[in-house]
């Protein structure tokens, strides 16, 4: 079982980032965490010097979410999009594209909670759209389910460094 | 940028491909040389080289005859780069949530919400802790201000 606090961050397929994180905490608790603005200003900040002057969750399948966060230093960054799923207090799946994306189109991120002895494992699933997928430039049939992992990636890092 | 971070992520989501990737860190190789620990067919290690070509990760030296493949690094610090402040975010996120789920699990506990599990009532965590007794959200946000956290 993984434990508390260890985040793991993985690519799965080509459009994929999966990331997984184990709460000291009943679900119910997570999910309102997830999409109460008022609790979500107080922890969705990233590193320090993040606030989160904007917050807005219509929490129904439709509804729209709006995030802006701004630094100390005055820069902004604003991020939004549409619940498209919502089975409470276990999944919400909703569209996001940051004001100023820095992919193409739109992603789609999806919150899967499950609990088991009072903790909770989080896997936040967030999917690209991606051009080269789109044009089925790979098809190759191995892709599927093949996760790159970070640490792979770290590994060859490290070894090309070694050179 | 976007796009050649797709192409990079997809190009690095095979292993042949990875394998390849581990073998050019060693040194510059032909396509003979590369399919050589593979059993595939030089027109498959050929496909996967022009993935890897299309993400920027290998690029071909002009010796006429042999065009060895050699490494490139830059879409690869770029792909490491992006993961590594995607995780720094929700790390440090996520840190905070776990403060913060201690909060509301103690709140939750002292308005009796909670059956069995407030047989803890000795709980460190409930020391000093909200004197009130409802667990609204207006609550716990206002019990917290911006510079609590690290």
């Amino acid at each position: 079982m993984t434990e508390a606090g260890a985040l793991k961050l993985t690519t799965r397929g080509d459009r994929e980032i999966v990331m997984t994180r184990v709460f000291d905490a009943p679900r119910a608790l997570v999910f309102k965490a997830f999409t109460t603005p008022e609790l979500v200003k107080q922890w969705l900040l990233g590193p320090p010097g993040w606030s989160m002057p904007v917050c807005e969750i219509d929490l129904r399948v439709g509804g729209r979410y709006r995030y802006v966060w701004r630094h100390t230093h005055g820069n902004e960054m604003g991020m939004g999009g549409v619940y498209r799923e919502i089975v409470a207090p276990e999944k919400v799946v909703a569209t996001e594209k940051f004001d100023e994306s820095w992919y193409p189109g739109e992603a789609v991120g999806t919150i899967l909670l499950i609990e088991q002895g009072g903790r909770t494992t989080l896997t936040q699933t967030v999917l690209y759209e991606s051009r080269e997928a789109r044009d089925g430039v790979l098809k190759s049939p191995m892709e599927s389910g093949v996760a790159a992992g970070y640490d792979r990636l770290a590994t060859l890092l490290a070894s090309m460094k070694a050179q | 940028m976007s796009a050649h971070l797709d192409a990079t992520f997809a190009a690095l989501a095979d292993p042949t491909r990875r394998a390849i990737l581990a073998r050019l860190a060693i040194g510059e190789a032909s396509v003979l040389e590369l399919a050589k620990p593979f059993a595939m067919s030089q027109p498959a290690i050929s496909k996967h080289l022009k993935v890897l070509e299309r993400a920027g990760l290998i690029s071909r030296g002009q010796q006429a005859q042999r065009r060895p493949r050699r490494l490139d690094a830059r879409p690869l610090a770029d792909a490491t780069r992006w993961l590594e402040q995607y995780r720094q975010f929700w790390e440090a996120s996520f840190q905070r949530l776990d403060a913060l789920l201690d909060q509301m699990k103690t709140l939750q506990k002292k308005s009796g919400h909670e059956g069995p599990q407030t047989t803890r009532a000795a709980d460190p965590r409930a020391k000093g802790g909200k004197r009130r007794r409802s667990s609204t959200d207006e609550n716990i946000s206002s019990t917290r201000r911006k510079g609590d956290y690290p």
